[in-house]
C-alpha cells in the first residue's frame, strides 16, 4: 500500500528545536504539510479541528503531557483511530507499557535516527 | 524553634533538667548531668558550626547564581542549535544545484547533522532535572537555616489554584535516564511486538 505523503501531520513538542529537527526530517521523507503543537492541550485543540493523518508527539510537556493526549484521542469518536507515534526520552519500561495500554501506534526513544522515524512512519501508516 | 529568649528548645530543656538537679545527687543524677551538659555544649559548638558555614548564602547566592547559570547554558546551547539549524536548512536548498550524487552525499550529511542537534532537546531535560533537585536543597536549606535561628523562616505558601491532579502521563514523566539505565529502541521494539 503506498503512503499518502500528502497527509496533514502534526508533531508535537515542548523543545522548538525538536519540533525543527523532526519537521527537516519529514521534509525529507517527503510529508511537507507538517503542522506544530508545543503541548497536549493545543495538539488536542488542532486534531479536533482539523483533519490530520498522523500524530508524533513528545511525552514529557506542560501542561497535558503526551500520554494523556494520547487517552484524549483514544477517547474521541473521531479521532480514536489516528496513528500516534510517541517520540520521547522516557525509556523505562513501564512507559512503554503504559504508552501500549493507552494505545500508541509505535514508540521511538530519544535520541533517535532518520530510519528509525522513517521505518517507524511507514509500519504505522502500512497497517492503519 | 528559637523564642524570645535566644534559645533554642533544646538547650532551654537542658537547662530546666539541670536545674530541677540542684542540692544533692545520686551517682546516676551526676552521670545524667554530665551527659547533659556535654549534650549542651555539643548543641552549642552544632550551632557555631553552622553559623561559621554560612549556610545562609548557600540559597542567598550560591543556588540563584547556579540555576541562573544552567538557564544560561539551555539559552546558548538552543541559539547554536538553531545557527546549526538554520545552516543546514540553507546546504539543503543548494542541493538542487548539485550533480546528483553530491546531492545525495549532501542530504545524507545534514540529516546526520539533524540527528546529532537532537542533543539539544535531552541536555535541556537533564539540566531542567538538576535545577529541580536544587530548588529541593534550597527548601531543605532555609527549613534548616529557620530552625537553628541563622536564617529567616521560610515564607508561608501564598494562596494559589489548587493544583492539577497528577495524571498517568505526569507521574510518569521521569526524563531521560542515564546511559544503560534506560530500555533500548531494540528492547522497546521487541516489548511492543509482544503485545501483538
Amino acid at each position: 500500500m503506498a503512503l499518502d505523503k500528502n497527509m496533514n501531520v502534526l508533531i508535537v513538542d515542548d523543545y522548538k528545536t525538536m519540533l525543527r529537527i523532526i519537521r527537516n526530517l519529514l521534509k525529507q521523507l517527503e510529508f511537507d504539510n507538517v503542522e506544530e503543537a508545543t503541548d497536549g492541550a493545543e495538539a488536542l485543540a488542532k486534531l479536533r479541528a482539523g483533519n490530520f493523518g498522523l500524530v508524533i508527539s513528545d511525552w514529557n510537556m506542560e501542561p497535558m503531557t503526551g500520554l494523556d493526549l494520547l487517552k484524549e484521542v483514544r477517547a474521541d469518536a473521531r479521532l480514536k483511530n489516528l496513528p500516534f507515534i510517541m517520540i520521547t526520552a522516557e525509556s523505562k519500561t513501564e512507559n512503554v507499557i503504559a504508552a501500549k495500554a493507552a494505545g500508541v501506534s509505535n514508540y521511538i526513544v530519544k535520541p533517535f535516527n532518520a530510519e528509525t522515524l522513517r521505518e517507524k512512519i511507514e509500519k504505522v501508516l502500512v497497517h492503519a | 524553634m528559637p523564642d524570645g529568649s535566644g534559645q533554642d528548645p533544646i538547650e532551654q530543656a537542658v537547662r530546666q533538667v539541670l536545674g530541677s538537679l540542684a542540692g544533692d545527687m545520686t551517682t546516676t543524677e551526676a552521670a545524667l548531668l554530665a551527659e547533659l551538659e556535654a549534650l549542651g555544649r555539643e548543641v552549642q559548638r552544632a550551632k557555631s558550626e553552622m553559623a561559621a558555614l554560612r549556610v545562609d548564602d548557600i540559597n542567598a547566592r550560591h543556588i540563584p547564581c547556579a540555576t541562573d547559570e544552567l538557564d544560561a547554558v539551555v539559552e546558548h546551547t538552543a541559539n547554536a542549535t538553531n545557527e546549526i539549524l538554520d545552516v543546514c536548512e540553507g546546504l539543503e536548498a543548494m542541493q538542487t544545484r548539485l550533480p546528483p550524487s553530491d546531492a545525495e552525499a549532501l542530504g545524507t550529511a545534514v540529516t546526520r547533522i539533524y540527528e546529532a542537534c537532537s542533543f539539544q532537546d535531552i541536555t535541556g531535560q537533564r539540566i531542567s532535572k538538576v535545577v529541580t533537585a536544587l530548588k529541593a536543597i534550597e527548601s531543605r536549606v532555609a527549613t534548616v537555616t529557620a530552625r537553628f535561628g541563622s536564617g529567616e523562616a521560610p515564607p508561608p505558601p501564598e494562596d494559589e489554584a489548587p493544583a492539577a491532579p497528577v495524571t498517568e502521563g505526569r507521574a510518569l514523566a521521569n526524563g531521560p535516564q542515564m546511559p544503560g539505565a534506560g530500555t533500548s529502541q531494540e528492547e522497546i521494539d521487541k516489548l511492543l511486538a509482544s503485545f501483538d
